[in-house]
């Protein structure tokens, strides 16, 4: 217990990176070897991240666990700060989970132009990136991560992905840096200006507790407004938020189907995580001030990302621009700033997560047999493939929000946030979103049922209608899939694993400096004690 | 977590229990079985012998014994029980801690505490205490005519789901008359249809995924009627909707089916926003942003807490769902559409059950429509209109269809557009009874189709039907049996439900009767031209189907696309012929139950006084439904029925028969034998000769042209210009902005490097070089590797230095 | 005092050394032509010793005679090697050095 205090979540960070490591020294050729030690890293860090979710105290789940605090940058007051609190939990959950089925999904499935050894290894460094971003408590720690994920992705759109790759890995990579180097400002900003809210001395860290607790104290209202707008701009690219989505539906059409998984079930809630974890708790006067603004891009985005939707001609492209609008239902919920909101928001990250990395591994799957993914040839796979073709109509409902399953609860829940934001949020404008989102659930089963019929039902094209390399689900694929099938169904039935968790956190986190929404007299006092009265 | 709300809230007793009869406490197990039975067929099904077929059969079997008892215990439950009232945290979330007992908490243990001073108001028969609520005694209430010594009680079981920002989701079952009847119902009809199908779509391809989804809609159906808050209800609402959506598009090889399905869904939708919308609203409005629990928030609503503008907005938008749902005026298109499935589903699914819940949603949610849309003493709100124009107009659309099976889906738009009507007018009792009645013969009428479309392998009346009662003479008679209770006409189940709504709506002084909540004469008028129309078309459609000549037999060849539905074609050809035992079960059922049911329900002071008819045989229904009194009921005043109008109403259908009689039997019928041609063959009569009647005929055959709006217009417009432009401004405006972004830097780029970098920075550097190097060329000439040159140079240097140094010192 | 008269001599040698090192083709007539600028220093230092009544002049004289000699022993070294090489102490063809 006490090496899983402290060790724990170093050990789960950087055992991929380790594996990663060890796969340099396997001789190129050795494929199957190096699958099984990628599979094998990714397990191992499954089991660690599985004993963490087994040890950890689900009744403190509002306070951070396996704290490590050592000095690193002494000189900027930057240290190596992890810990493991609620609102992190599901997503690093989500990630030890999703990547090992990616390993498995690649046993048979590396993409040209081969070389398994560099992807792997690859994929093994963004796995380090993404869960130490998810456990980072130092902002600059938490760069750091954020962006080790950025390079092995650049280099997996750029080196295995389709015909317009060099395009769509430079449009992500610029766009995303463009977005952490504001970020990065923001951060700056936060370090230099944040100020201890009773005793007015500056504090000069990147310790995200600190600045947490301080809650914005001591920065003047408009340097409030333009730090949260650097971050608005590096967490919202990274979301993505309309209107900085386009590097999305680029660089996943490129991006291998393994790539396309990994972005869209975790390399998105990098963003959103930030905002909640960042942005918000660190800024809360600034981000009740852009919460209207917040609001108004996540329901275009909503609306909007179904639109585009309607108009795609390619399969991976439409769940792509997906992605934007349920991103958009996760935002809604974040800019109410209510605890339920931000739930919803936390779930909807884990349920998008499952069903549009599903979508991605269906469309990967669709293009290995069809060599295709343009919607008006293919057709009848229900037919032809018939789980496959069911798989796809059940993430379809998934996706589009069927209660029950996964999706429901990240959307509805997010919905019924928009009727009574937080204190000090325009009541009104929120229900304006509220009826806008709910709009855009009818435009989702419009273009997800749309899709479902012109590829699942009716009869096979006459193009594929008698090929041989048709075939049903393989054995990869079932046990690559069934997990996330599963969870899309568990989740959907008990969403509780999830609420029960990020809500302490969530309360604890906004509790340090917003009025809820009954107007909590607890909080208000507290406010006002933090803040010397 | 108690929040301020529900402390401020129980300031009255609420009439709901958490403990009764053992069957009533356990009502959650009805839908269970049903979903267990999906997931076993979806893994075990095509293993099984009957390919998965028994075990929904015996699911849903069990189900339906399982409802009978528990109605059964209801009725016991509703004469008997003890209320205590102790139970009255019941509208507080808190209730959710409850264990399945009643008694795991601290709850029941106050309530049992306050049992004692709560004895004033219940018949105290010296049994009662905390653990035995349910009397055997027998209660007083029989003998002191209509009125009741027992209030209405209601059983309520809430478990926690989850939790969520301090809002605690809780999961249970509300078990009352209007679930009760639901349950029976939706079993009754489930299993019967479960039976229908293993002949009817027997040999599919798909037959145990057929099964499955039954089961599933089964399961969903009874989750949903049992809900005990909104939540659930929109789970159940979404989930019946899926799986209406999966067996519409059950042969989705022909795109026509897969249409109907997605129109089906997406329509559904449409009106789920203003479910979300709705529900939203109430649970802030009226449940405080806590709870989501429906007594609490109907009793909110009683009380009389909540602001009217809310209520307004809610019922509003919850009609926009029941318009969707239920195939209410201008969203019932899709229902005529899912004909498109096969007809058992059509039965089940689109006459029976599923299209009631927008129904029953209005009947749970009571208080809200009652007072958000002022039933009381008005004489037009929103949901009755719309019920009112949904009659006539689809009543209409029902004349010129071809299909046998669209005829019966106008029909049911029509039956619900009553439905909403009388719940609109506020006559609560006779829209849940007309949901039971028609739910009978609507499945009867279906199933009997299906059954003649099972012997000719078409839907269509006019080319592969007619003359049918000649060989299917029992499908014929339960036809029958359906149509004239549909109809409308005494004593069949039908006749008693219309009445009872168009008694309800209070119109015109009621022909010497009282009226109800309000004069709503515009809508008993809608009301007596829908029973002219229903009469007549079902007329029509008798005509078409069993009389006459049988047209069809000219080869097999020109099936529709509904002809799926003869796959398990008899392997042979020629004349149809009667269908089998498993069919026409079903059939008989419900002919029987179309004639009796509506017996459950006569009104008062019909033959009052007689010796035959006490008073405890009449307005049973009423008496076990409505839970008039109760602390989350309004307080809705029920009309008087007349004699006069059931008399006038009843003339009014007979007309309408009369009318269509006279024109198919007598003039349609000689026409034909005059000029030895068939029906088809004969000229279109009135519609070809006036131009009004044509127009009107082009009106009705184009569904009043709302396909093409919704299709061709916002669908289209949607899906094609919208989308198009949307992805337009992506790619041209904001991604262009993008890429413009970039190019400029590029180009940026380019200029600072060719001209700047390359130009003057790279240039000063370069010229520098050039310099010294041509500097170095020259000077390289001095260099000749002569020493004495060298040396010259060198003293030159120093003797040029040395005059230097003379001149500076000198100066 | 006779110094004028010592540098006036001096100069005149150190301008013939000059001339004879600069214009001389010959690599012996330069060397001697070295030896006389050599003198011509040596004649100055002790001229400028005795007019300061200072020994030094005189053993720095000294110094230079020793080091002349050295150097014309290492000059004569590369003038008989230089011969070796090229059959010719001509140091017009002794380029070398050209840049």
């Amino acid at each position: 217990m006490d090496f899983l205090n402290d060790w724990g979540l170093t050990l789960v960070t950087f055992l991929p990176l380790a594996g990663a490591l060890v796969m340099m020294a396997i001789p190129k050729e050795e494929e199957k070897v190096l699958k099984q030690a990628a599979l094998l890293t990714s397990l191992a860090t499954l089991a660690a991240g599985i004993w963490l979710l087994v040890e950890f105290d689900y009744d403190r789940a509002g306070s951070l666990q396996y704290v490590v605090d050592k000095n690193w940058i002494e000189v900027i007051g930057s240290g190596y700060t992890l810990g493991l609190d609620g609102m992190s939990l599901p997503l690093l959950a989500l990630t030890v989970l999703v990547m090992p089925l990616v390993f498995i999904y690649s046993w048979d499935h590396i993409p040209s132009p081969g070389n398994a050894k560099a992807f792997l290894a690859l994929m093994l460094i963004l796995e380090t990136g993404m869960i130490g971003t998810f456990v980072a408590q130092d902002l600059i720690l938490f760069f750091v991560f954020f962006e080790v994920v950025l390079l092995p992705m650049f280099f997996m759109i750029a080196v295995w992905g389709g015909e317009d790759r060099r395009y769509a890995s430079l449009k992500f990579f610029l766009y995303t840096m463009f977005g952490s180097a504001l970020m990065l400002l923001g951060f700056l900003a936060l370090f230099f200006l944040s100020k201890d809210p009773v005793t007015g001395e500056l504090l000069r860290t990147f310790d995200m507790r600190v600045l947490t607790d301080a809650a914005g104290a001591g920065i003047v209202r408009s340097s409030q407004l333009l730090i949260f707008g650097g971050m608005f701009l590096g967490f919202g690219v990274k979301v993505p938020l309309f209107p900085f989505h386009t590097w999305l539906p680029d660089a996943h059409t490129q991006a291998p189907t393994q790539g396309s998984v990994i972005l869209a079930a975790v390399l998105l809630k990098l963003g959103t995580y930030g905002f909640i974890r960042i942005a918000i708790p660190m800024l809360p006067e600034a981000a009740e001030a852009w919460a209207p603004w917040i609001g108004l891009f996540a329901v275009i985005g909503i609306i909007y990302g179904a639109l585009g939707c309607l108009a795609q001609t390619d399969m991976k492209r439409l769940i792509a621009f997906s992605s934007v609008a349920h991103m958009g239902f996760v935002m809604l919920g974040i800019a109410t700033l209510t605890d339920f909101g931000i739930n919803a928001a936390i779930f909807g990250m884990v349920a998008h997560g499952l069903i549009t990395g599903m979508l991605f591994f269906i469309a990967g799957s669709v293009k290995e047999r069809y060599h295709t993914l343009e919607i008006k040839r293919l057709g009848g796979m229900l037919l032809q493939a018939p789980r496959l073709g069911w798989i796809l109509g059940f993430t379809s409902m998934a996706s589009l929000g069927l209660p029950g399953l996964a999706g429901f609860w990240g959307e509805f829940p997010a919905i019924l946030a928009a009727y009574q934001p937080a204190n000090g949020i325009p009541e009104e404008t929120f229900r304006g979103y509220m009826v806008v989102a709910a709009i855009g659930t009818v435009l989702a089963a419009g273009y997800l049922l749309w899709l479902l019929q012109r590829t699942a039902m009716g009869e096979p094209s006459e193009e594929f209608a008698n090929d041989p390399h048709i075939t049903d689900v393989n054995r990869f694929e079932w046990i690559a899939w069934s997990p996330i099938l599963f969870l899309i169904v568990l989740f959907g039935v008990a969403p509780g694993l999830i609420f029960d968790v990020t809500d302490p956190a969530v309360v604890e986190s906004l509790n340090n400096c917003l009025q809820l929404p009954d107007g909590c007299e607890g909080v208000a006092a507290a406010t006002t004690a933090m803040f010397g009265g | 977590m108690l929040s301020l709300f529900a402390l401020e809230s129980v300031s009255e007793v609420s009439t709901v229990v958490q403990d009764a009869n053992w069957f009533l406490e356990h009502a959650w197990i009805i839908p269970l079985l049903p979903a267990i039975s999906f997931v076993l067929i979806l893994f075990f099904g095509k293993r099984l012998p009957k390919k998965g077929a028994e075990i929904g059969i015996t699911a849903v079997a069990v189900s339906f014994l399982l409802a009978v008892v528990t109605g059964w215990a209801w009725l016991d439950h509703r004469d008997n029980v003890v209320f205590d009232g102790g139970h009255s945290e019941s509208v507080v979330v808190d209730d959710g801690h409850g264990s399945d007992d009643g008694y795991g908490t601290d709850d029941g243990h106050s309530g049992d505490a306050t049992a004692d001073e709560e004895h004033a108001i219940v018949v105290d028969d010296g049994t009662t205490n905390g653990d035995d609520r349910v009397s055997l005694a027998v209660a007083a209430a029989e003998t002191g005519g209509k009125t009741e010594a027992h209030p209405y009680v209601a059983v309520q079981q809430t478990t926690q789901w989850f939790q969520s920002g301090g809002v605690e989701f809780g999961a249970g079952i509300l078990v009352d008359g209007l679930s009760v009847m639901m349950l029976f119902v939706v079993t009754l009809i489930s299993l019967l249809v479960h039976i229908y199908s293993t002949d009817y779509v027997g040999g599919d391809r798909r037959y145990t995924h057929f099964f499955a989804f039954l089961s599933l809609f089964t399961a969903s159906m009874l989750f949903f009627v049992l809900s005990d808050n909104i939540l659930q209800m929109i789970v159940g609402w979404e989930l019946v909707g899926v799986c209406s959506f999966a067996l519409i598009g059950h042969w989705w090889e022909e795109k026509p089916n897969s249409d109907a399905a997605l129109k089906a869904f997406i329509t559904n939708r449409v009106g789920d926003v203003g479910l979300l919308v709705g529900m939203i609203t109430l649970f802030f409005a009226a449940g405080g942003g806590t709870t989501f629990d429906t007594v609490s928030i109907n009793e909110q609503v009683v009380q009389g807490n909540v602001s009217h503008t809310a209520l307004v907005v809610a019922a509003a938008a919850l009609t926009a769902a029941v318009m969707s749902k239920s195939g209410q005026f201008i969203l019932h298109t899709w229902l005529p559409d899912a004909m498109a499935g096969p007809t058992p589903v059509s039965a089940l699914i689109h006459a029976a059950t599923m299209v009631v819940a927008g129904i029953f949603m209005v009947a749970r949610l009571y208080p809200v429509f009652f007072e958000g849309m002022s039933i009381g003493g008005s004489s037009i709100n929103l949901l009755s209109t719309v019920g009112a124009v949904t009659l006539v107009g689809a009543g209409l659309l029902a004349f010129v269809q071809d299909d046998i099976k669209k005829v019966l889906a106008y029909s049911t738009v029509s039956q619900l557009g009553y439905m909403a009507m009388a719940l609109g007018v506020g006559a609560w009792t006779a829209a849940v009874f007309h949901l039971f009645t028609h739910a009978f013969f609507k499945a009867n009428l279906f199933l009997g189709s299906g059954s003649v479309a099972h012997a000719v392998h078409s839907f269509d009346m006019k080319k592969d039907m007619g003359g049918m009662k000649k060989y299917m003479p029992r499908t014929f008679w339960t036809f029958l049996i359906g149509s004239v209770a549909l109809a409308g006409l005494p004593p069949l189940a039908g006749f008693w439900s219309k009445d009872e709504i168009l008694v309800g709506t209070g119109g015109w002084g009621l022909f010497g009767g009282t009226g109800g909540n309000g004069a709503y004469t515009f809508h008993l008028s809608m009301g007596m031209i829908g029973a002219a129309l229903t009469a007549a078309y079902m007329t029509r459609c008798m005509y078409l189907t069993f009389f006459g000549e049988w047209r069809g037999g000219h080869g097999h060849d020109d099936h529709g696309h509904d002809s799926h539905d003869a796959h398990d074609a008899h392997g042979h050809h020629g004349e149809p012929h009667e269908s089998g035992p498993r069919i026409l079960v079903p059939l008989y059922v419900l002919s029987g139950f179309s004639i009796l049911v509506g017996l459950v329900n006569l009104p008062p002071g019909l033959f009052s006084g007689s010796a035959k008819s006490p008073a405890s045989w009449q307005e049973r229904f009423l008496h076990y439904m409505e839970p008039a009194g109760s602390s989350y009921f309004p307080a809705v005043a029920h009309g008087t029925p007349s004699w006069s109008l059931a008399i006038v109403s009843t003339a009014i259908a007979v007309l309408g028969i009369g009318m269509a009689f006279w024109y198919y039997f007598v003039r349609v019928d000689r026409l034909s034998k005059q000029t030895g041609q068939s029906l088809t063959g004969l000229p279109n009569g009135l519609t070809s000769r006036n131009r009004l009647a044509k127009a009107g005929h082009t009106l009705l055959v184009n569904k009043y042209y709302l396909d093409h709006l919704y299709t061709g217009i916002i669908a289209g417009f949607t899906k094609g210009r919208l989308a198009r432009a949307a992805y337009w401004v992506n790619q041209n405006v904001l991604d262009r902005t993008v890429n413009v972004a970039g190019e400029t830097a590029v180009r940026a780029g380019r200029v600072v490097y060719e001209r700047i970098d390359q130009g003057v920075v790279d240039g000063l550097v370069n010229s520098a070089g050039r310099v010294s190097d041509s500097t170095g060329q020259e000077l390289r000439k001095i260099n000749s590797g002569q020493v004495q040159n060298y040396a010259a140079l060198m003293f030159a240097g120093a003797a040029v230095l040395a005059g230097a140094f003379i001149i500076l010192f000198a100066l | 005092m006779l110094l004028n008269q010592f540098l006036l001599l001096a100069a005149a040698l150190f301008c013939i050394g000059v001339y004879g090192v600069l214009v001389r083709r010959s690599a012996m007539l330069v060397l001697m032509s070295i030896e006389l600028i050599l003198n011509a220093v040596n004649i100055n230092l002790v001229a400028f010793g005795a007019l300061t009544d200072d020994v030094g002049g005189s053993v720095f004289a000294l110094f230079t005679i020793a080091v002349a000699a050295a150097e014309v022993g290492i000059g004569l070294a590369i003038v008989l090697l230089m011969y070796r090489n090229r059959r010719s102490i001509d140091l017009a063809q002794v380029d070398l050095l050209k840049g």
